[in-house]
């Protein structure tokens, strides 16, 4: 047993519903109990999907246990084929059912639903969420994809995106329009936003590219063994990584290396005398091995920083990832546990932290400035706007994800180092990075921010809150507290009632009620 | 003198047929509970055994809430554990020494089960008299289920509570209990309110501190505020306590009707009872009518997730003009919420359990204004051009009694609100 507060990765079986609910017309059946449906929000809030995941549960209870889960399995397999008429399903078990073994590949294999239905082995009590969608893939891929003819014109797949991926939408856009500057077009991008059917057909693409090796470096090694295509070793990540990556293509390829660097403005904005202050900022990096490996070297050779410290929670790559980090001299800190992250980087005290939303709490805490750059992420990491991680634009995009906490930061130290000057106080309260909250006050004393002021000059009245009204609204949330006094005082002066009960505090509430 | 609650013209629901379905359902696990209970118990500690799903799942549904320094926590269970029990035993005092010892300030722990620690009959109770011999007296262990399997949202709650009902003092005091738990604010307005007629002593389950002087005995009478409290009230009748019914208190009328229960039994003249909620209650019809404006003729689909559906439904039918389609509970304890339903008027169809594929035929079919759902269905709803309010915000939000009446109904307009004045496909 292992005490656990916050998980890096879930299950192995988020994983699976990653890869499902990333493509189109496949189906996923999930012997599980009920309460496992919780995943769903993930996708429909998180990534804001206008759609369900395409999973179907069988949510068991605790009556049905004993061979009656095995005939709700069968029934919710039926149901779900004729309702959704999917062109392959996939089954497996979750955690509890993995206990309760029902088998439902072998189950499904009896039952003659005339599609594909893929067993999945996904071993929750040992491996996660990103085995769970490395595996996956890998047997979808495994069944459905054959050996064909290679397209007349050099193709690719690009492989690994996933649905709640960190900037898995817009990478696939950016390479996308990198690979077809130098003439290569896209046969099928998959897991996200291909069919079964898609594929089929990803045997006719000449080569592979490996966007993320968390979610199919596997289904990679068995298409480069049994349909002959090569993969990409390089994830373009940064400037350096991205021309490394064209050349890696031009090389699989035949073709001549080409990128169009017109729009590429990380090099010259970080030679800028602006940046200078940026060298030798230490930071510190964790996140999923992929980003790290890329992040370090973004650090250290084009923002000029200083890598004090790196590390992955994914076992799965703590072996590149260490080769990396003796590269830089230092040790990598393979851990999912995050209390042992906190105590390095309370250990290291770096001036900068780029990890995953966990080390932006704890950045919070410590009042270091941070970075996300590696999932988990929550709902703000998945934005509106176009935001890719590789190639140009994403290299633009990553200098200013950088750059920006820490010219806050500056601000913040400035503020700080002003604090005392008679225009600054430390009641003006901090900002969005923490560390220097205003002091707690003594029970009974009025903070100055929080004194009634007469605002309208002439036509209000000195309005008088009494002791237990006082009281009351010291239990209303800090976050609306000040629009509560406001809007108190305002109906208070405006009957002409000078003195605030508890009465009047709900009075106003009714009246402002909507 | 206050008026009673007028029962509809047309009878109420007490008696209508219930549909029964059973299939997927798209419901949160009693784990959920825990996020608000943690927070109302100030020293207690809920440690879930179970696997990393059951970490993820409180991970995902507590939000930003994880960040900070929550008295929960999960231990998950491994491979080795699987393989031999008396092992997970070990293994478990193991993680709670570790824990206690991290957290001097634990003074009551939940050993609670999940689905993998049910299936694989791992004997809680047994660890947690264990522990409670070893820890007394500084520390006390309980253990409940939320699993799965057994219990569904807001029953994670109800376990808990029942859990601690044996446990408690035994008592001769006339006294009211107060059970379910509610955000402070919400809490003492109650006990004021109540106090305020003359009514003492008032204790309420679950107590922020288990050092407060909480017992039950054959002179207690309780109220409950929530209504998925099957198990609870079952243990305190058990203890000897009688329960008053009553609606539960949303709204103006349900407020007063729950007041007046209460009032009844300890025997409150009419005219002290007026003088205490008058004010109070003109404040939260006022509230209610502007904060209604948007949902008057407007119809209402529930689906199952925390068993206040059918109070809500009838503060809104009732109170805000609404029309119900479709009331969807997980479960329905008829003599719990039997006054609820005796104020509903016909009409609505009344389900219990999901098959949550059919239920969404049902409700696009029926296309209503508004639809109650959870979040794994709210954003598909919408992107099908049905507005949606999310249910889990019901459970967090202070919702309860006169001065929250308007909050409540203000809750349900906002995306009827919204839906309005959005003007996005215009500009295409």
């Amino acid at each position: 047993m292992k005490l656990t507060v916050w998980t890096y990765e879930g299950p192995p079986h988020v994983g699976a519903m990653r890869v499902a609910t990333g493509m189109k017309g496949l189906h996923y059946v999930l012997h599980a109990p009920q309460g496992d449906t919780y995943a769903d929000l993930l996708f429909t809030m998180i990534e804001r999907r206008d759609h369900r995941p395409p999973v179907t549960y069988t949510t068991f209870q605790a009556r049905d246990l004993g061979s009656d889960t095995a005939d709700l399995f069968k029934q919710t397999l039926q149901d779900a084929y004729d309702r959704f008429k999917p062109e392959a399903l996939i089954v497996g078990a979750s955690c509890t059912a993995e206990l309760i073994q029902d088998d439902p590949g072998g189950m499904s294999e009896t039952m003659g639903i005339p599609i594909p239905v893929i067993p999945l082995e996904l071993p929750s009590y040992q491996r996660k969420e990103n085995f769970g969608a490395d595996e996956t893939f890998f047997q979808i891929v495994r069944t459905l994809a054959k050996p064909m003819a290679r397209t007349k014109q050099i193709t690719c797949n690009l492989i690994g995106p996933t649905a709640l991926g960190f900037r898995h939408r817009d990478d696939i856009t950016e390479l996308t329009s990198l690979l077809s500057d130098m003439g290569i077009s896209v046969n099928v991008v998959a897991p996200m936003g291909a069919t079964p059917t898609d594929i089929t057909r990803m045997g006719a693409a000449h080569f592979n590219v490996l966007m993320y090796p968390e979610t199919a470096e596997t289904a990679a090694r068995w298409m480069e063994r049994e349909l002959g295509q090569p993969f990409t070793k390089t994830v373009p990540i940064g400037v350096g990584a991205t021309r490394d990556f064209i050349a890696e293509v031009a090389e699989i390829t035949g073709l001549d290396p080409y990128l169009d660097d017109s729009r590429l403005r990380l090099p010259w904005y970080s030679k800028s005398v602006d940046s200078t202050y940026l060298t030798g900022k230490r930071v510190f990096l964790f996140g999923d091995g992929t980003h790290v490996i890329a992040a370090a070297r973004i650090a250290r050779d084009e923002m000029g920083f200083e890598v004090v410290g790196l590390g992955c929670y994914n076992r799965e790559m703590a072996r590149p990832l260490r080769a990396v980090a003796k590269d830089y001299g230092i040790e990598a800190l393979i851990t999912d546990d995050y209390l042992e992250v906190e105590s390095r980087i309370e250990a290291l005290q770096p001036e900068m932290i780029l990890g995953t939303q966990m080390e932006r709490h704890i950045g919070k805490r410590l009042g270091i400035p941070c970075a996300v750059i590696s999932a988990p992420v929550h709902v703000q990491d998945f934005p509106a706007r176009y935001s890719p991680q590789m190639g140009v634009e994403g290299a633009n995009v990553i200098f200013d994800t950088w750059v920006h906490p820490l010219v806050m930061g500056l601000e913040e130290h400035l503020l700080h180092m002003f604090r005392d000057d008679f225009e600054f106080n430390d009641a003006a309260g901090p900002s969005h990075h923490g560390g220097h909250s205003p002091k707690p006050q003594a029970a009974g004393e009025v903070a100055p921010q929080d004194a009634p002021q007469p605002e309208i000059a002439g036509t209000s009245i000195e309005v008088v809150w009494l002791a237990d009204a006082e009281r009351e609204l010291k239990k209303i949330p800090f976050f609306v507290r000040g629009k509560a006094r406001r809007n108190t005082e305002t109906f208070a002066s405006e009957r002409g009632v000078g003195e605030i009960s508890v009465d009047t505090l709900y009075e106003a509430k009714a009246h402002y009620a909507r | 003198m206050t008026e009673l609650p007028r029962l509809p013209v047309s009878g109420g629901c007490r008696d209508e047929p219930i549909l029964k379905q059973r299939g997927q359902r798209e419901v949160f696990c009693g784990l959920t509970g825990i996020i608000w209970l943690h927070r109302k118990m100030q020293d207690a500690f809920f440690l879930v055994i179970g696997s990393r799903t059951c970490a993820h799942l409180l991970q995902s549904a507590a939000g930003v809430m994880i960040f900070a320094e929550p008295r929960f926590g999960t231990a998950i269970l491994e491979e080795t554990d699987l393989a031999g029990l008396a092992d997970a035993q070990a293994e478990l005092d193991k993680v709670v020494d570790q824990l206690l010892a991290r957290r001097t300030d634990i003074k009551q722990l939940f050993l609670v089960g999940s689905c993998p620690s049910e299936v694989i009959k791992l004997d809680l109770s047994r660890a947690a008299e264990r522990m409670t011999e070893r820890y007394a007296p500084s520390v006390r262990v309980l253990n409940f289920s939320g699993s799965g399997i057994e219990t569904t949202f807001t029953q994670g709650e109800d376990a808990c509570l029942a859990s601690m009902v044996p446990v408690l003092p035994k008592t001769d005091t006339r006294q009211l209990m107060l059970v379910g738990a509610l955000p402070d604010v919400v809490e003492e307005q109650a006990v004021s309110l109540l106090s305020e007629m003359g009514i003492s002593p008032i204790k309420v389950l679950p107590a922020p501190r288990s050092d407060i002087d909480l017992g039950v005995g054959d002179n207690t009478v309780f109220a409950l505020t929530q209504p998925f409290l099957g198990d609870t009230h079952a243990a305190l009748e058990r203890r000897g306590a009688r329960h008053l019914p009553a609606p539960f208190p949303f709204g103006e009328e349900g407020t007063t009707a729950w007041l007046r229960a209460i009032a009844d039994e300890f025997e409150v003249d009419a005219e002290t009872f007026e003088r205490v909620t008058a004010a109070p209650r003109a404040r939260a019809r006022k509230a209610i009518a502007q904060a209604s404006e948007a949902l008057n003729g407007k119809s209402i689909f529930f689906f199952p997730d925390s068993q206040l559906e059918i109070p809500l439904a009838r503060f809104l039918t009732r109170e805000c003009g609404m029309t119900a389609i479709e009331v969807g509970a997980p479960f329905i304890h008829k003599s719990i919420v039997g006054p609820d339903l005796d104020m509903l008027a016909q009409g609505p169809t009344l389900s219990e359990g999901q098959d949550v594929d059919l239920q969404l035929d049902r409700c696009r079919a029926a296309r209503p204004d508004l639809t109650v759902c959870g979040l794994g269905l709210a954003n598909p709803l919408e992107a099908d051009g049905l507005a949606t309010k999310w249910a889990i915000e019901l459970v967090f939000t202070p919702v309860h009694f006169f001065e929250q009446a308007g909050d409540l109904a203000g809750l349900f307009s906002r995306p009827v609100r919204r839906a309005d004045l959005l003007k996005l496909e215009a500009a295409e």
